[in-house]
C-alpha cells in the first residue's frame, strides 16, 4: 500500500472542497471497499477525506410523507429502522441480504451506492480490465462469467453493480441527493449508475468531488407491496447470481374483467421491477413492467412480462442460466406478492391464468426421474 | 496386543488449550516475539511458463526501510535444488503462474508490500496448457500414486464381465480443483544465529520441516529448531513445507541475523500451499439384476504440475470399498502448467467417494433396490485389495445405525415427490471409509518434576484438531494419574521425534509412542519417582498391519431442500455414524467428525477453484469469491458413533478421526438431490445453476 495522507471534515461542503481541489483525493466511508482496492493495488489516493463523523448520519421523513436517508447511516441501522421496514420492505430485505453483519455495520449508504464490482480480473492488477486500467482490454469478455452481465453490456465491459441496497432503491424511484463544488444536485438512481459503453471506467455519473449526501425515497401509494429476492451460491455472505426487487399495487377487478365473476384475479395497478446481478447498474426491467400495467395478476402474465425483458439479454459463455433463474424468480416474487403462492402446492390451478399456462413439473407430481444434466 | 482400559481417555474433557486460545494468548508461529523483525513480501509470476529476462528492482531497492531485494540473480544458492518447489530464487524457470520470482524484505509489512509491486519482471513467455481435460494429449502413468500406492491394478477380466453383466452404470464424474484454506494463513518466522536456524511455522509436522530444510542449507538437522505450538488449520496444506518457508529462510541469510516474517496473502495461498487436483473419473458397474456387483471399475484422469509430481491416489477406495471378481483401477495425469497439488483432507478417498458412491446410487435405482441394500449385497468377507481379513469392519452397522437415527424408511425412492413450501426434498445416503494407519517413527519423553508433574515431550503438533487434550488425556491414563498431573509438551523439534500430523494417523502413532514411555517409566521408576526421573518410549509399526486390513467406516446421511423456482440448493439435515475404534475425547471427536461434514458440504454445494486457462490461474482466488460453507448452509449435523476398541489397532485401540467425515459426504448431498429432483449432478459442485427447471 501507498503511503497516504489522512484527514477528516468537519462539514460536507469542507469535504467537497478538499477532494474537488486534489485528483487524488477520495472520499472514506465505511472503507470496507476502498480500503480493500487499496490493499490490493486497484485505488491509490493520497489523500483520504473522512466523511464517516459527517453529521449525514440520520434518517428523516420528508414532507410529502416520504424518507431522507442519510449517506452515512450505516447499513445496518438503515435495514432495522421502523420506517424502512414498515413502508420499504424492500429495501430492508435487500439490505439483510447483503455482505455480512460486520461489514453492514462499516458499511454506508453512500459508500454502498458507490462499490465497485466484484468482477474477477477487476480485482486482479495482473489481468487486463478496461474498467481498472481503461484500454488494456476486458479479461472476463472471454473468461470467468458466471457473475457477469446479461443485459446492456458491451464489448469494452461485461461486469454487474454488486449493490443489493441500489436495486431495491431502483425500484423505489429514490433520489440521490449530490453536493458538489458548484452546488447540489439531485439524480434519480435509475441514472445515478451507467452502463459500460465504451468507458467502463466510469460507474456512475458523479464528478470527481461530488460528495453523496443522502438518498431520498417518494412516499408509496396506501396498499403497496415490495419484495426482494437474492439468489446466492451459498445461504447467506454471497452477492447475487440474480436478485429482483419487486413494488406491487394491486386493484380489485373492475366488473368489465370479470363480468361480475368474484374469482377473477385483482388487476396490477402500478409495478416496478429492478433486477441486481444482471448488468452494470440495477436494471429497471421497464418492458416487463409495461407488459403488467393495468393487467390481471397471473403467473401466466408474469411469464409473458419478464420474458419480453429478458428477450434482450445476451448472455455469456459461464452464465446462460441466469435468463431462466431471473424469469423463475420474478415470477416467484411477484406469485408471493399479489397472493398467488398457493399455486405451487396445489396443482398450480390458482396460478394459471386459464390459459393453459402452467408450468410443468412445479404441481406436486412426481418430475419424470433420471433426467440429466451436466 | 493387550488393550488397556483406565479413566482418562473418553473423558469429555475441555480442551486444555482453550483459554489461552480464546484469551489470544496461545502464540500462532506469526505472533512469536522478534527482536527487531523485517518483514517479507513476495513477488510472483504473471506468465505460466518461461524464463525471467530481467529484473529491474531499482525502484524498491532506493525505497525507505527496504533491507533488501532478492531475485534469482542475487540469492544465497540452496544446496540442493531438485525439488522445483523449494528450490526457490534458484534459477530463471518459471514453472506456474504465480511462482516466486523476487522477494522484499523491509522494515514494516507495509514497506514490502509496496516496494514488492515496484519490482518490474520481464520474460521470455512459453506457450502454457492449464486447463484439465479427459482427452488431453500426454497423459501418462505415474509410477505410484501418492502415498505409495499402486498406480493401476486388475483382477479378473473386467471388460468381458461388462459386456456380460445384466446391469451396466457407466457414467463420469467430476470434482474440480479445491484449495484447502485453513483459516490462519501459512506464516513462517526464520532467524538465522550463524550456523543455526530457528523457525517458528505455521506447520503439522515440525520435525518433518526441518528434515526437509537441513539438506536446502546444507546444515545438519540438529542446527535447526521448528516450533509450532499452535496451527489454526491446514487439511494437509501444512504437511509439506512449501516454498515460503524456504523463501522466508533464505531471505534471513542476507538480514545480519534479524528474523524474516512472512504471511502468505489468502490471494497468495491459492498459488502457494497446494490444493486437491481436479478430477474426472470414470466408473463402471456391472451386476446382476439383484445388485450383486460383478465388475467394478474406476479409471481417473487428474492432474499434476509439470515441476514436480502429485498423483492423488483418487481410485484407491474402489480397490476395497465392495466385493467384485473383476475390477480395474488406473490413475493417468495430465502434466501440466500449474501451481503444484497436494494433499487436502482425506486425499485420494475423499474425491474417489464421490465418483464411486454416487455410480453406488445409480446402481440401486437402475436395479430397483434401496441404497443401503445394495451395499448390504456386496459387502466383501476379506478385503478385496489384499486378500487379508479387515481388523474390523463395521460398515453395515454404521448404515443401519444411521438409517434408524435419520428416519431412512420415510425415503421415498421415486424422486422428485416432495415439496414442501417450494422446496423439493429429498434424502441420500453414502458410505464412508479412511485407511488406519499407524507411523511407526515416533518417541515420547516422561520426565517426573520436582513440584510433582509428570512433564510429557514428544514433537507433536496440534493444528486445532485437540492434540493437545486427547494426548494430555492418553498420558494420564497411560501413567494412571489425573489429566491436570500431566504438563505436555509438543510443537517443538527440540523434543523427541514425531510425525506429521496428517493420514488421520497423529494421535494413534504419538500416542502408542506415549504409552511405551509411560510404560518404561513404571518399569524404571515404580509408582513413587524422584524429581527428575525420565524415561523415553518408542512408537512402533503396528504388527497387526501385516495380517489384517486396517480401515475405519462410516455412514452418510443426507437431507436435501431444492428451491423449485430458482434450483437453490440447501443441506437441511446431516448425519454421520462412525466407526472408527475408541474415541480418546468425546468433545473434540464430534468437531473433528462434524468438521469433515461441514467441509463435505463445502465441497457439495461451494467449493470450486475456477482456471482460467487463457492465464493459468485459478481467478476467484479468495474468500469472498471462494465460498466455503458460512453459518447459514449449515443447518442440522450430527456425529455419532459406535462404541468399540480396536484390538488390531494398537494399545490405544483407536484408528483415526481427522478424515473419514468427509468422506463419502459430498455423494451422500448429490445423491439426496436426485432424490430430491430427479436430476443427477454428476459435476461437483451442485450449484442452482444445475437444478433450474
Ligand atoms: C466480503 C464482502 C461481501 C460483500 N457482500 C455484499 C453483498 O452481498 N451485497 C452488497 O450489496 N454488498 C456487499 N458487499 C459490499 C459492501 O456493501 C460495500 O463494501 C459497502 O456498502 C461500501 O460502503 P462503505 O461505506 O464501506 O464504502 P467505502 O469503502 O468507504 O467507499 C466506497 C467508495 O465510495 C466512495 N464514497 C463513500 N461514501 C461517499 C459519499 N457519501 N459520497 C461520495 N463518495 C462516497 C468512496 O470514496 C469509495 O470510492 C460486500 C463486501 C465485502 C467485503
Ligand atoms: S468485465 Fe469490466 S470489470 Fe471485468 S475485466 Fe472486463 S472491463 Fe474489467
Amino acid at each position: 500500500m501507498k503511503p497516504f495522507d489522512y484527514a477528516s471534515s468537519a462539514s460536507p461542503p469542507e469535504a467537497v472542497a478538499a477532494v474537488a481541489g486534489n485528483p487524488a483525493a477520495a472520499f472514506l466511508a465505511g472503507g470496507t471497499n476502498l480500503v480493500d482496492h487499496m490493499k490490493l493495488g486497484i485505488a491509490a489516493p493520497e489523500q483520504l477525506v473522512d466523511i464517516s463523523q459527517l453529521p449525514l448520519n440520520t434518517i428523516d421523513t420528508t414532507d410529502n410523507g416520504g424518507l431522507r436517508l442519510g449517506a452515512t447511516v450505516p447499513n445496518s441501522d438503515l435495514a432495522a429502522h421502523p420506517l424502512v421496514r414498515q413502508r420499504y420492505p424492500v429495501l430492508s430485505q435487500a439490505l439483510l441480504s447483503g455482505a455480512s453483519g460486520q461489514l453492514r455495520n462499516a458499511a454506508t449508504t453512500g459508500g454502498n451506492l458507490l462499490q465497485r464490482t466484484r468482477c474477477v480480473y477487476f480485482q486482479d492488477v495482473t489481468t487486463p480490465c478496461n474498467k481498472r486500467s481503461p484500454g488494456s482490454g476486458c479479461s472476463a469478455l472471454e473468461g470467468y462469467t458466471r457473475y457477469h452481465a446479461i443485459l446492456g453490456a458491451s464489448m469494452d465491459c461485461v461486469a454487474v453493480h454488486p449493490s443489493d441496497m441500489a436495486v431495491a432503491m431502483a425500484a423505489l424511484n429514490a433520489r440521490v441527493e449530490i453536493l458538489g463544488p458548484s452546488g447540489e444536485r439531485s439524480v434519480g438512481l435509475h441514472s445515478f449508475h451507467r452502463l459500460p459503453g465504451d468507458q467502463p471506467q466510469r460507474d456512475t455519473v458523479l464528478d470527481h468531488g461530488e460528495l453523496i449526501t443522502a438518498v431520498v425515497l417518494p412516499p408509496l401509494p396506501e396498499g403497496t407491496r415490495s419484495a426482494y429476492r437474492k439468489v446466492r451460491d451459498r445461504a447467506s455472505y454471497a452477492f447475487a447470481l440474480v436478485s429482483v426487487a419487486a413494488v406491487v399495487r394491486l386493484e380489485e377487478p373492475t366488473d368489465a374483467d370479470d363480468g361480475g365473476d368474484s374469482a377473477s384475479p385483482p388487476r396490477i395497478a402500478e409495478v416496478r421491477l429492478a433486477l441486481g446481478g444482471v448488468a452494470h447498474k440495477p436494471w429497471r426491467a421497464t418492458f416487463a413492467e409495461e407488459a403488467l400495467r393495468g393487467q390481471p395478476a397471473t403467473e401466466g402474465k408474469f411469464r409473458r412480462a419478464i420474458d419480453a425483458e429478458l428477450q434482450h439479454a445476451v448472455p455469456l459463455a459461464d452464465n446462460a442460466f441466469k435468463v431462466p433463474m431471473v424469469r423463475n424468480t420474478v415470477v416467484s416474487v411477484l406469485r408471493e406478492l399479489c397472493g398467488l403462492e398457493g399455486g405451487l402446492d396445489q396443482g398450480g390451478s390458482q396460478a394459471s391464468d386459464g390459459n393453459g399456462e402452467q408450468r410443468g413439473g412445479r404441481t406436486g407430481t412426481p418430475a419424470s426421474g433420471g433426467e440429466d444434466r451436466p | 496386543m493387550s488393550v488397556q482400559l483406565p479413566a482418562a481417555t473418553g473423558l469429555d474433557l475441555e480442551r486444555v488449550d482453550g483459554r489461552a486460545k480464546v484469551l489470544g494468548l496461545a502464540p500462532y508461529a506469526y505472533e512469536h516475539p522478534a527482536e527487531h523483525p523485517t518483514y517479507l513480501h513476495a513477488v510472483q509470476s504473471t506468465i505460466a511458463r518461461g524464463r525471467i529476462t530481467a529484473i529491474d528492482t531499482a525502484a524498491a531497492e532506493t525505497m525507505d526501510g527496504v533491507v533488501a531485494v532478492l531475485t534469482h540473480l542475487n540469492a544465497p544458492r540452496l544446496a540442493n535444488t531438485e525439488d522445483n518447489e523449494l528450490a526457490v530464487l534458484q534459477s530463471d524457470a518459471v514453472g506456474f503462474r504465480g511462482q516466486f520470482v523476487a522477494a522484499v524484505v523491509a522494515d514494516s509489512p507495509e514497506t514490502a508490500r509496496e516496494a514488492a509491486a515496484h519490482v518490474h519482471v520481464q520474460y521470455h513467455r512459453e506457450p502454457h496448457h492449464a486447463a484439465l481435460r479427459a482427452d488431453h494429449e500426454d497423459l501418462y502413468k505415474p509410477e505410484t500414486v501418492n502415498a505409495g500406492f499402486d498406480t493401476d491394478t486388475s483382477t479378473g477380466d473386467p471388460d468381458a464381465a461388462l459386456a456380460s453383466a445384466a446391469v451396466v452404470v457407466d457414467r463420469t464424474y467430476t470434482t474440480p480443483a479445491e484449495h484447502n484454506n485453513p483459516m490462519e494463513p501459512h506464516t513462517t518466522v526464520a532467524q538465522w544465529d550463524g550456523e543455526r536456524l530457528l523457525v517458528f511455522d505455521s506447520t503439522q509436522a515440525v520435525h518433518n520441516a526441518r528434515k526437509t530444510l537441513a539438506p536446502l542449507f546444507d546444515v545438519e538437522v540438529e542446527q535447526i529448531r521448528v516450533v509450532a505450538p499452535h496451527v489454526g488449520g491446514g487439511f494437509g496444506s501444512k504437511g509439506l513445507p512449501h516454498a515460503h518457508v524456504v523463501l522466508t529462510a533464505l531471505a534471513a541469510k542476507v538480514t545480519g541475523g534479524r528474523p524474516v516474517k512472512y504471511a502468505l496473502t489468502r490471494q497468495q495461498m491459492f498459488f502457494l500451499a497446494g490444493y486437491r487436483t481436479p478430477t474426472i473419473q470414470r466408473l463402471q458397474l456391472g451386476a446382476s439384476p439383484d445388485g450383486r456387483i460383478s465388475v467394478l471399475t474406476h479409471d481417473v484422469v487428474e492432474q499434476t504440475s509439470a515441476i514436480k509430481e502429485f498423483a492423488e491416489q483418487t481410485a484407491t477406495i474402489s480397490r476395497m470399498m465392495y466385493a467384485a471378481d473383476h475390477r480395474r483401477t488406473t490413475h493417468r495425469l495430465a502434466s501440466l502448467d500449474v501451481p503444484i497439488p497436494s494433499w487436502m483432507r482425506a486425499p485420494g478417498e475423499c474425491p474417489g467417494s464421490f465418483g464411486l458412491e454416487v455410480a453406488m446410487d445409480e446402481l440401486a435405482e437402475a436395479c430397483g433396490i434401496d441404497p443401503i441394500e445394495l451395499r448390504v449385497r456386496n459387502e466383501p468377507t476379506i478385503d478385496p485389495e489384499t486378500g487379508k481379513p479387515f481388523a474390523s469392519r463395521h460398515l453395515l452397522a454404521c448404515l443401519r445405525e444411521g438409517a434408524r437415527r435419520f428416519g431412512w424408511e420415510r425415503r421415498n425412492p421415486q424422486p422428485g415427490t416432495r415439496l414442501v413450501d417450494g422446496w423439493r426434498t429429498g434424502i441420500g445416503v453414502a458410505a464412508s471409509t479412511y485407511p488406519a494407519r499407524r507411523q511407526p517413527a515416533n518417541t515420547a519423553r516422561i520426565r517426573f518434576t520436582a513440584d510433582g508433574f509428570y512433564e510429557v515431550q514428544i514433537g507433536a503438533v496440534d493444528l486445532g484438531t485437540g492434540a493437545w487434550t486427547a494426548l494430555t488425556q492418553i498420558a494420564a491414563e497411560a501413567l494412571e494419574c489425573g489429566p491436570e498431573q500431566v504438563r505436555l509438551q509438543i510443537g517443538d523439534t527440540d523434543l523427541p521425534a514425531a510425525t506429521v500430523a496428517g493420514g488421520s494417523t497423529g494421535t494413534a502413532s504419538w500416542g502408542s509412542a506415549i504409552i511405551g514411555a509411560a510404560q518404561m517409566f513404571r518399569k524404571e521408576h515404580g509408582g513413587f519417582p524422584a524429581a527428575g526421573d525420565t524415561s523415553e518410549g518408542d512408537g512402533e509399526k503396528n504388527p497387526a498391519s501385516k495380517n489384517y486390513a486396517l480401515h475405519s467406516f462410516g455412514a452418510q446421511f443426507a437431507e436435501v431442500q431444492v428451491h423449485a423456482d430458482t434450483g437453490e440448493i440447501r443441506v437441511s439435515r446431516m448425519l454421520g455414524v462412525y466407526s472408527a475404534g475408541r474415541i480418546i475425547n468425546p468433545r473434540t471427536a464430534r468437531s473433528q467428525f462434524l468438521g469433515g461434514m461441514t467441509m463435505g458440504i463445502g465441497m457439495a454445494l461451494h467449493e470450486q477453484s475456477v482456471m482460467d486457462e487463457r492465464f493459468g490461474m485459478i481467478v476467484n482466488h479468495d474468500l469472498a469469491e471462494y465460498h466455503v460453507p458460512a453459518n447459514a448452509d449449515i443447518r442440522q449435523l450430527e456425529a455419532f458413533w459406535l462404541e468399540e476398541v480396536d484390538e488390531h489397532a494398537g494399545p490405544l485401540g483407536a484408528r483415526g478421526i481427522g478424515e473419514i467425515g468427509i468422506v463419502g459426504a459430498a455423494a451422500a448431498v448429490a445423491n439426496a438431490a436426485y432424490n430430491a429432483t430427479g436430476i443427477r449432478v454428476r459435476d461437483l459442485p451442485l450449484t442452482a445453476d444445475k437444478f433450474l427447471a
